[in-house]
């Protein structure tokens, strides 16, 4: 038995017996041909057989797995037509009379390593599809056979150095359990098709090709990341276990997508998805998230060299606003300073960055920046359904100044004739104590609350979630937090506004029940946290989870209260 | 005439967005059109040299057609980069 770790790159466990897809040997020679002429129309010829090939792939994917899959192959067949790939090749071979192979080969590979110098990863990664389009081609020039993944007829784990996007279209849901590779990353494009597919696999783990022989008895665990080969009798049955459990648990995950959150006993409770760039919006739609509950907009602020303008953020906020659909989306304003440095703006070193000038501090003082971010954002609102919040709120004041420079920009707006929602939702993060407990006072004058937990625990805490050495007062469920979200909730809802969580809290099995009792509104987390956050609240009453909280408020250590929630799954 | 637009996908110029220049460039078989980037200018009739220019998120990239109707050659390119959300006109 040889365990071999990997990445997880599609959900799921298989067991079936290897199937080794090997290419063939590509190995090109460079000879001297006399007649130029006929190799150029061999090298059309296979040219021509490869396009016929891709335009039946590129229709199997649109069928099977709609255009958006396709569009790489798409992308293959016009690297085919490319005069850039094609003259050089023609040349090659009319001018240095060598083989068409070998005139391709060595075009190819300048592309190729064009690709893998590139600074961005996304471009590195099309090194690949070069080397898929000039394999078919080779294929044909060299009169290779190659089995094709799609011929497939027994129930087999498919492993591979590396499966090129073609192999990976042809798979055969039926008969291929699962895959495992040699090299790649969750982005690359095998990975991408296999979530699609559905088809568990793990990749990148450098040796899975070398280690097993066809035939031989495979696991894939595309949960944790594990191939297993030639396991115990054991351990095959525990892996069918797991198998059975993961594939019960997401056919009833799935029923729950178009859902809404309900408690057993038929409280609504909204499910939001935490996001850093509008490309993560569609991970929200696949998850079934009921909003955006933090749009963090720092990320359109970092890696650049200087600040981003009015157009680019309007661009990203509306983005966002129109792929959710009128759903909630709230805009976290500029959380930036602290640990999160902005080069361009040259902040000085600070001796406590947490407890320094960061977020709202320095919004309130660079006001040029703050002014340039709240007219992107109203700009966008008629795109959607736009909710503003304001970070590290530590007084009223702070909050009244924030609101008023909002509503200056909003009259600017209004009298340049610029059209702007008149429903914008306008609330705070909670996470600093003294917000939290003054939350009776805030909750007059702001639409919402968002409780940023992992930042209320670290201050009322007093204790750095960075230092390892006291990471042990890192308690979400200290019953000292516990008080201070109720007392944030109740703020809310006793002025007949809302309260949400956006800290990692919010998606916690364990804290969930709690705050379920405790009246929390809306629970934001990250997008695949959703579907089983949604199936544990439909099992849960939420008045027998008010007494659960109750108890729990008084209780004296995180210890107890952990255990406490523990013994309901009991 | 010539076009400059700066990146906005997060992604910069991919293939998807590339694929969808390149072929629009190709529907206008009589007008060569090029795309200019960070000192490198390549024909938007290759999707091989529009991805060679690697282009991300924040850069410019000037758009130019010559020939009789390089006027709509620009359009429809301007209208691949907008509707594509791959960049804004600078």
């Amino acid at each position: 038995m040889i365990k071999i770790e990997g990445i997880a790159a599609s959900a799921g466990v298989a067991i079936a017996p290897a199937f080794k897809l090997e290419h063939p040997d590509y190995t090109v020679h460079e000879r001297q041909v006399s007649d130029t002429a006929a190799e150029i129309a061999k090298l059309n010829d296979a040219l021509e057989k490869s396009k016929t090939e891709l335009e039946a792939i590129k229709e199997r994917t649109l069928q099977e797995l709609g255009a958006k899959k396709a569009e790489i192959f798409e992308s293959h067949l016009l690297i085919l037509n490319d005069p850039e790939l094609i003259s050089p090749v023609e040349d090659k071979i009319t001018n240095e009379g060598v083989n068409a192979e070998f005139a391709l080969n060595e075009t190819a590979a300048q592309f190729i390593s064009m690709f893998e110098n590139m600074k961005s990863a996304y471009l590195q990664e099309r090194a690949a599809d070069m080397r898929d389009v000039t394999k078919r081609v080779l294929t044909h020039l060299l009169g290779l056979t190659y089995v094709n993944p799609a011929e497939i007829n027994t129930e087999v784990i498919v492993i591979a150095e590396d499966l090129t996007p073609s192999d990976t279209a042809q798979l055969n849901r039926k008969y291929v359990k699962g895959f495992t590779t040699n090299i790649g990353g969750r982005t690359s494009h095998s990975a991408i098709m296999a979530r699609s597919l559905e088809i568990p696999a793990v990749v990148g783990t450098k040796e899975v090709l070398e280690q097993v022989n066809s035939g031989d008895l495979v696991i894939v665990d595309g949960l944790d990341g594990k191939v297993i080969i030639n396991p115990t009798e054991e351990l095959v049955q525990q892996y069918k276990n797991k198998q059975e459990k993961y594939l019960a648990q997401r056919d009833e995950w799935r029923k729950l997508r178009d859902l809404p959150t309900v408690s057993l006993d038929g409280v609504h409770v909204e499910l939001a998805v935490n996001i850093g760039t509008p490309n993560d919006v569609a991970g929200v739609v696949d998850n079934g998230g009921e909003g955006v509950g933090l749009y963090r907009t720092e990320f359109l602020y970092m890696g650049r060299d200087k600040l981003p303008t009015e157009e680019i953020q309007f661009n990203a906020y509306k983005t966002v606003l129109e792929k959710m659909e009128g759903k909630p989306v709230v805009v976290r304003t500029l959380d930036i300073g602290g640990d999160k440095e902005l080069p361009y703006l040259d902040l000085p070193k600070e001796m406590n960055p947490f407890l320094g000038f960061r977020a709202v501090r320095l919004c309130l003082e660079r006001t040029d920046i703050f002014r340039t971010q709240l007219r992107a954002l109203l700009r966008a609102s008629v795109y959607g359904n736009l909710r503003i919040m304001f970070p590290m709120i530590a007084t009223l004041d702070e909050f009244r100044q924030a609101k008023a420079l909002l509503l200056e920009e909003k009259a600017k707006l209004t009298s340049e004739g610029v059209e702007v929602s008149e429903d914008i939702q306008l609330g705070i993060m909670v996470e600093i104590p003294s917000t939290a407990v003054m939350a009776d006072q805030f909750a007059k004058e702001v639409d919402f609350f968002s409780i940023g937990t992992n930042d209320l625990i670290q201050y009322t805490m007093a204790a750095d979630r960075m230092n390892e050495r006291v990471s042990y007062l890192y308690q979400p469920y200290n019953p000292a937090i516990l008080r201070l979200v109720k007392m944030v909730i109740d703020a809310a809802h006793k002025e007949g506004k809302w309260a949400g969580m956006c800290g990692e809290m919010a998606g916690d099995s364990t804290a969930i029940p709690l705050l379920l009792g405790l009246g929390l509104d809306e629970f934001s987390m990250s997008a695949t946290s959703i579907l089983p956050a949604r199936s544990q609240i439909a099992k849960l009453s939420k008045a027998e989870m008010q007494e659960l909280a109750s108890k729990a408020l008084a209780m004296q250590t995180a210890a107890q209260v952990v255990e406490l929630v523990k013994s309901i799954d009991a | 005439m010539e076009k400059t637009f700066r990146i906005i996908d997060e992604d910069g110029i991919h293939a998807r967005p590339a694929t969808a220049l390149v072929n629009t460039a190709n529907k206008f078989k009589g007008v060569e059109s090029f795309a200019e980037a960070k000192g490198k200018k390549v024909t938007l009739k290759s999707i091989l040299g529009v991805l060679s220019l690697g282009l991300e998120k924040g850069d410019t990239i000037t758009l130019s057609a010559t020939g009789e109707g390089e006027a709509e050659v620009i359009q429809a390119l301007s209208d691949v980069m907008v509707n594509e959300g791959l960049g804004e006109a600078v």
